[in-house]
């Protein structure tokens, strides 16, 4: 037995039953990413020290019989989330030596569950790109192909899980950040419905568009997971006090009651790569096998998803980076001695070229005159984009797509054509503006043995129809044995 | 072309970024490619349709005024590139 191989669920009954420790199952993802990371670049920084700390710690725990689901597992977190004393850069130089003062909601609630936290993993800079390339410090290389972008932003939780670097990982998602990564590294990620998790100490890129969610090797690990992180808190006034049902209680009655909506706009959709469709189909096939009746519905305003988002999530991120000003944290150009000229060039120095990009883009479709005929007009769309889920949400359960239009794509491919970068994620962004949640989960392997993902998504506060659904798929179609070779 | 140099210089500034003279031309292509696209949202008649800001239905969040734990100072300076007696430094501004 490989110990990184494990699941979480496996792990966790193994360390109940004592016939693991915590410590040995930490050295084992230690040790492992000593002997691959080099090659995949996940990890910007490995806590060693900490992580066996906390493995002892969890040990004790499971001794004393007090063990929740997560006691004792190794996790991997995407590095805009705040880690106290544990330095958190989100992948910026302007953040490069930041040790957060405090730990995020998410991160207190994994430490209270007894988990293990490793490390923290590579992402686009501020989270802005689908490729990890725009990392202020490294490239993360998709573990199936090192030749090939992992997805992003939160490429690196999903090349260390599907690495076996660690067991499971924590990613944000704004426009499909978890969802595409997951798709193109052969794993498991749910976008939670906006709300569902508190953003507090998540470094904050569009503030109406980000949520944290799982990167697992399976459905069940995202669930139990979830279950860790979910729910209210008083600190992030946008977290919804809804309750909370178990999502790793996943109902595994088959799927005779469940409808499936498959959208007609998505087939002719830009760039669609046939082997992406016909995964796709072969998937529809599966689940209706499973079931589910499938039915056509429509999303009429898919085609300005795009542009709608590419409006509001730059306007959103060139306030919210505003903060970045070399004043209370992070890098300070000190060889200035005027305030303004300190700011311009602090700012200048420590953000990386998209992140430029998308603040200038943001600035200008806020500024005076342009207002309303950027972010007004896409607010506008938004609703729209809104109504056409909820208008096909009434005749079904979930809505199925692709993830990404095209499996992983060669590194440096869309580096100075941000446009096309854009459109790849057009399948993801729509449940951002929406709201809604979506889970991303593996569905067949390209020509080229690169792993091409599935998307289910779901009415507000439905996750549990998405694991339900994605749990008896995966089942069905008996992917997740295959490992990339490292 | 859709957003001048001079645009992105003004907005640049607004931004508090210093675009430098190569940087400009590359970034007003850059930027206007995604304004021509963007300008799709154009063919769409949204006459009479609220904006929505957030997607889920959100009320305000009020709690009782009271006392509540905060970080000490020491920790909220702690990243700070320069401090002077409890309070962050910065170039003179006057």
């Amino acid at each position: 037995m490989k110990l990184h191989e494990l699941t979480i669920a496996q792990a966790s009954g193994l360390l109940k039953n004592k016939e693991i420790t915590s410590v040995e199952l930490t050295r084992a993802i230690l040790d492992r990413i000593e002997a691959v990371d080099g090659r995949v670049g996940a990890y910007l920084t490995v806590d060693a020290d900490g992580a066996m700390a906390q493995a002892k710690a969890a040990d004790q725990r499971l001794a004393d019989g007090d063990a929740a689901p997560l006691t004792g597992i190794p996790l991997g977190i995407k590095d805009l989330i705040c880690t106290q004393g544990l330095r958190t850069t989100c992948a910026s130089k302007i953040l490069e030596n930041f040790i957060p003062p405090y730990d995020a909601t998410v991160i207190s609630r994994l430490k209270n569950a007894g988990a293990v936290i490793v490390g923290k993993l590579n992402m686009d800079e501020f989270a802005m790109g689908s490729t990890t390339e725009h990392s202020g410090f490294q490239v993360t290389r998709n573990p199936w192909n090192l030749d090939r972008i992992p997805g992003g932003s939160s490429g690196g939780s999903a090349a260390a899980v599907a690495a076996d670097m660690c067991l499971g990982a924590l990613g944000s998602d704004t426009g499909g950040s978890i969802r595409q990564p997951a798709s193109h590294c052969g794993v498991v990620g749910i976008k939670p419905t906006y709300g569902r998790v508190s953003r507090f100490g998540l470094v904050a890129f569009a503030s109406s568009l980000d949520q944290i969610g799982p990167l697992g090797k399976t459905v069940a690990d995202c669930a139990i997971m979830l279950d860790a992180i979910a729910g209210h808190d008083p600190r992030d006034s946008t977290s919804v006090p809804e309750p909370v049902p178990t999502f790793s209680a996943i109902a595994e009655n088959g799927l005779s009651d469940v409808v499936v909506g498959i959208p007609r706009e998505y087939s002719s959709a830009h760039g669609l790569d046939p082997q992406v469709g016909a995964a796709v189909e072969r998937a529809v096939k599966t689940i209706e096998s499973l079931g589910a009746r499938c039915i056509e519905v429509s999303l009429p305003h898919t085609d300005y998803a795009v542009a709608a988002y590419y409006v509001i999530a730059p306007s959103e991120a060139s306030s919210n980076l505003a903060r970045y000003d070399g004043v209370k944290y992070g890098f300070r150009d000190r060889t200035q001695t005027d305030l303004l000229q300190m700011y311009r060039s602090t700012r200048t120095q420590g953000f990386g070229p998209e992140v430029q990009r998308r603040i200038i883009l943001g600035t200008y479709a806020l500024s005076a005159g342009y207002y309303d005929a950027y972010y007004g007009k896409a607010s506008q769309i938004r609703t729209l984009i809104k109504n056409d889920f909820q208008t096909a949400f009434a005749s079904c359960d979930a809505i199925i797509s692709p993830v990404a239009p095209t499996p992983a794509y060669p590194i440096g491919e869309t580096l100075d054509d941000p446009l096309t970068m854009y459109l790849s994620d057009i399948f993801t962004l729509s449940a951002n503006l929406a709201g809604i949640p979506g889970i991303s989960v593996p569905c067949g392997f390209s020509d080229d043995g690169l792993p091409i993902g599935l998307q289910i998504m779901g009415r507000h506060f439905n996750e549990s129809m998405l694991f339900q659904i994605a749990r008896q798929f995966e089942r069905a179609a008996t992917l997740t044995d295959k490992k990339p070779l490292l | 072309m859709k957003i001048t140099k001079a645009e992105v210089l003004h907005v640049a500034h607004l931004a508090r970024l210093d675009i430098g003279d190569s940087d400009v031309d590359r970034l007003a292509g850059q930027i206007g490619t995604i304004l021509d696209y963007v300008d799709t949202l154009k063919q769409v008649d949204t006459t009479g349709v609220p904006a929505t800001s957030h997607a889920i239905t959100l009320t305000n969040a009020f709690r009782e005024d009271e006392l509540q734990s905060h970080l000490d100072p020491e920790a909220a300076l702690a990243n700070a590139p320069e401090k002077d007696d409890g309070a962050f430094a910065v170039p003179k501004v006057i």
